[in-house]
């Protein structure tokens, strides 16, 4: 055999070890997580409310809570970032002004979650006086989720090829009636995708609510958005490391990160399932 | 010497060479002619085992050159594709320096001798037509140089590696008149040492260079001739109608 | 009326486009405002002076001094710049040794005076005490001039203790350090992993197992990190403590494991692409002259996605050094400059997490957490911008 092959050979086998290691790591963190919080899940465990100093009951109030951030952070980045990537894709051209929205959405995007987190505390909590609450962690969650719903969408428009727009302003219509009738409705299955995803990466963070929302127990459900919440990681993280007993509080952290985890592939899996309905139906 | 015998090749379901038998001679240039999709470069894919990369194919027949069978278990395709060089339809110089293109085939066989490979890249540029113009920037980026001079660059890079067949997939499409006319010009040059096959969907371009033509139409070869056999009195009604501009 | 219409969508479109430019200003505003508040505070904790006895020749004394002195690591005035003269370092709370609460008074009416006496009796001390009552001692007692926190002991100091009393230590170096050091060593964990994986699943991986595997790698990076927090802290730490044999598992070396994990998904993703980009006339001209596929990898299809390979890189350092939750929970949080990886270590994130909700609003604790905050602001800029220019220098064919 000839040492160009049997170098081949061997960088082949390496790269396959790797790719088998790796792969191996990553479904073993799941399939632990799943294992290990499969006993746990209960009706009661995800309906009633912790009890026992986080040692029995359940997560009820944090799943809610988690809910009631998504809707908020969605109500605040959706229509901006649908509108400021319209702008970026279909009206800005190719200018300066692109090149320096986009380079602001990528530093922003690239901003770590906790100085999202400090941010919000110093603004919201503190100068606007909203206090920890559902309206402070919804508006910092938000900002969070801007830049991905930005690019998203600016990625699902620039799929839509030049000549759907030049075709429809040959016939007379206005470059919003383009966008309105022509781009959105084509784009349609890809954005709703893409607002979904982004939803799903922030419904998992931490560090952003901990000092805007988030709550170590809550025994009712909040009333108002000036109310703070509990919410699904911050539980977690709490009954993780800080419980007064954590060998009792164990199989409550494990059942929280399952729920966690299986609200990432509900949430994934019907982006997917979503995007291959409608694209259907628009083919 | 090229040679095939009864050569059928399918993708998948798709029967895309249908009992394909020819011979090229040494030093001579061969066109291949015919309508998109018709096989030709598939069928020139077969001489440096192109092929091979796209899953899903099969083969069979035999595909001879110098009477060696290069489809046998006991060919290696590496060392094969060393002895038939190919140029591609569009330019694709690596981004490196017009001297590591160059050098590039001598590096992956192994050579390391530093004055072995400098000769090997000044002849081969010169080969190419190309020295005179390049030699002041030789550690430029290939991509500086304009389309026809990439495409004599890769030309030079096939020869760098001393083939005796140069297989050549539409090399001019992609560029200007005057570039294309630089090709010819070279084809002729390399005749004398290279056999050389080219696919070509213009007719012209074919008549100028190749001294033999294969017409293909849908997977089959229907016509191989002298080229001005082809061109002035085709025996086949297909023939005549394709070059004629009846079709294609 | 048409053409007002479009003209107000429009201004709309061009209003939210300018959104994210705006965030970050307003991020830049209040991060660096409540920052700059830190060095407005006093170094020692405020509402409190250091008095000392006139006789004794030190002015001053530095954070890092007066620490080390109520800590009695320092025990003599001659290693502050003063005679040669035990130090004896006094607390408020310290006055019962001396005094009974009758004889203080009621109302401690009596404290200033007393506290004067003691510091005139006393050479050698050094007193914290509540300003309101150091105004009333005696003339035989003299203050010591405190500065307000300067930037150079924040950046060069290498403590960090920021509820000491009285002075409380702002020193930046150990959480940097940590930082740095999580993040480098899980980069160096990730990177050859994450490669080896991109170029498994881009160049030799079938077509089936492709199309499974990079969904998932994919759903990975959509995982919270508290999660992969919590497999550190019930799996790895554990892990760790045992096969290394140390007395606790929570490390820098957990840190940057779960870290590492938790970057690979990006770096296989993104340098994936960035090898599929490769054009297959790349390829093709490669293995045309005669180089074997392994050749053609690495010395075409690598160097062609080089700067799409670099940008997962730079992705995967930013993310491990701005990832929070998950290093809280494993590296042990010990605000100490780090010798091995092996200890415990504290990061920047962390720090702020772990410290804002107990820092009273204003104070210079707040207010130093806002400075961390801002330098993690910083650094991810400067990664931001690393990432774009080396992704704008893709080769174009």
């Amino acid at each position: 055999m000839n040492s160009h092959l049997l170098k081949q050979n061997i960088a082949f086998a390496i790269f396959r070890i790797l790719g088998l290691m790796v792969v191996s790591i990553l479904f073993w963190i799941l399939g632990f997580i799943i294992y290990q919080g499969a006993g746990v899940i209960s009706w009661e465990f995800l309906t009633s409310a912790p009890s026992n100093g986080m040692t029995s009951g359940g997560i009820f109030p944090a799943i809610v809570g988690t809910l009631y951030l998504i809707v908020g952070s969605s109500v605040v980045a959706f229509p901006v970032g649908i509108l400021s990537a319209i702008y970026t894709s279909e009206y800005a051209g190719n200018g300066n002004i692109v090149k320096f929205i986009r380079i602001m959405t990528n530093n922003l995007a690239g901003i770590p979650s906790i100085v999202f987190g400090l941010f919000g505390m110093s603004l919201f909590v503190n100068t606007l006086g909203f206090g920890d609450s559902i309206l402070a962690g919804s508006l910092t969650l938000g900002m969070l989720a801007l830049p991905l719903v930005i690019r998203t969408t600016e990625e699902a428009l620039k799929a839509i090829p030049d000549t759907f727009r030049t075709g429809s302003l040959a016939l007379g219509a206005s470059k919003l009636q383009t966008v309105h009738r022509i781009i959105l409705p084509m784009a349609f299955p890809n954005i709703i995708t893409g607002l979904i995803l982004s939803i799903g990466r922030i419904s998992g963070e931490t560090a952003p609510i901990l000092f805007t929302v988030a709550a170590y127990f809550l025994p009712q459900l909040p009333h108002s958005i000036y109310d703070q919440v509990m919410a699904l990681p911050y539980h977690l993280y709490v009954i993780a490391v800080s419980g007064t007993d954590l060998e009792a509080t164990r199989p409550m952290a494990y059942g929280t990160a399952l729920v966690l985890i299986v609200i990432v592939l509900i949430i994934n899996i019907s982006a997917s399932y979503l995007r291959k309905k409608l694209q259907k139906r628009h083919a | 010497m090229l040679e095939t015998k009864n050569i059928d090749f399918y993708y998948g379901g798709f029967h895309a060479l249908k009992n394909i038998g020819m011979k090229m001679e040494d030093h001579t240039v061969t066109a291949f002619i015919g309508p998109s999709g018709c096989g030709k470069s598939t069928f020139l894919r077969l001489f440096n085992r192109m092929n091979d990369l796209i899953p899903d194919t099969r083969l069979t027949g035999e595909c001879l050159i110098d009477g060696e069978d290069i489809y046998h278990k006991s060919v290696d395709v590496t060392s094969l594709r060393k002895r038939v060089g190919m140029v591609f339809q569009k330019p694709n110089p690596f981004p490196k320096s017009l001297f590591e293109n160059v050098a590039y085939g001598l590096r992956v066989a192994g050579t390391t001798d530093s004055r072995f490979i400098a000769q090997r890249v000044e002849e081969s540029l010169k080969g190419a037509a190309l020295w005179d113009e390049v030699k002041d920037k030789l550690k430029k980026s290939a991509f500086e140089l304009s389309g026809g001079q990439q495409q004599r660059l890769c030309i030079a890079r096939a020869l760098a590696i001393a083939p005796s067949v140069i297989l050549m997939d539409e090399p001019a499409s992609a560029l200007d008149p005057i570039s294309t006319s630089k090709i010819e010009d070279l084809i002729h040059i390399l005749k004398k040492d290279y056999t050389i096959v080219i696919v070509t969907h213009n007719m012209q371009q074919a008549a100028r260079v190749s001294d033999k033509t294969g017409f293909f139409m849908l997977g089959e070869l229907i016509e191989y001739n002298d080229t001005k056999k082809i061109f002035m009195s085709p025996e086949k009604e297909e023939t005549q109608n394709y070059i004629t501009g009846r079709f294609g | 009326m048409k053409r007002i219409f479009e003209k107000f969508i429009e201004s709309l479109l061009t209003l939210s486009g300018a959104t994210t430019g705006i965030i970050i200003l307003l991020i830049v505003i209040f991060l660096f405002r409540e920052g700059a508040g830190f060095f407005r505070h006093s170094e020692i904790e405020s509402g409190y002076v250091l008095c000392v006895n006139e006789e004794n020749p030190v002015y001053r004394l530095t954070p890092k001094q007066i620490k080390e002195i109520f800590d009695y690591e320092i025990d003599n005035w001659s290693l502050v710049g003063g005679n040669d003269e035990e130090i004896t370092p006094f607390r408020i709370s310290d006055i019962s040794d001396y005094y009974s609460d009758e004889e203080l008074g009621e109302n401690n009416e009596f404290l200033p005076e007393k506290l004067g006496e003691i510091i005139a009796a006393t050479p050698g001390m050094v007193a914290f005490i509540p300003e309101q009552y150091a105004a009333d001692t005696n003339e035989r007692v003299r203050q010591l001039i405190t500065e307000k926190l300067n930037p150079a002991d924040f950046f060069g100091g290498d403590t960090w203790m920021p509820t000491a009393t009285p002075a409380p230590q702002f020193g930046l170096l150990p959480l940097l350090l940590g930082t740095l050091w999580v993040g480098l060593c899980a980069i160096l964990i990730a990177l050859p992993l994450g490669l080896g994986v991109a170029i498994y699943l881009g160049e030799l991986a079938d077509e089936k197992i492709r199309n499974l595997l990079k969904p998932t790698i994919e759903l990975l990076a959509g995982i919270p990190s508290v999660v992969y927090g919590f497999f550190g802290l019930v799996v790895v730490v554990p892990f760790i403590q045992k096969t290394f044999d140390l007395p606790v598992g929570e490390t820098a070396f957990a840190g940057s494991l779960i870290l590492a994990i938790m970057a690979l998904p990006t770096i296989i993703t993104v340098a994936e692409d960035a090898i599929r980009n490769t054009p297959q006339a790349m390829r093709e001209a490669s293995l045309g002259l005669g180089a074997n596929h392994w050749q053609t990898i690495y010395r075409v299809v690598v160097p062609y996605s080089i700067s799409g390979i670099s940008a997962a890189v730079v992705l995967g350092i930013g993310r491990a050094v701005g990832e929070t939750m998950a290093v809280l929970m494993v590296t042990g949080n010990a605000a100490v400059i780090p010798h091995s990886l092996f200890e415990p270590v504290r990061t920047i994130p962390a720090t702020v997490a772990a410290e804002l909700g107990e820092a009273p609003h204003g104070g210079a604790h707040y207010g130093a957490l806002f400075v961390l905050g801002c330098i993690l602001f910083l650094i991810t800029v400067v990664i931001s911008v690393t990432a774009e220019v080396i992704s704008k220098k893709q080769p174009q064919a």
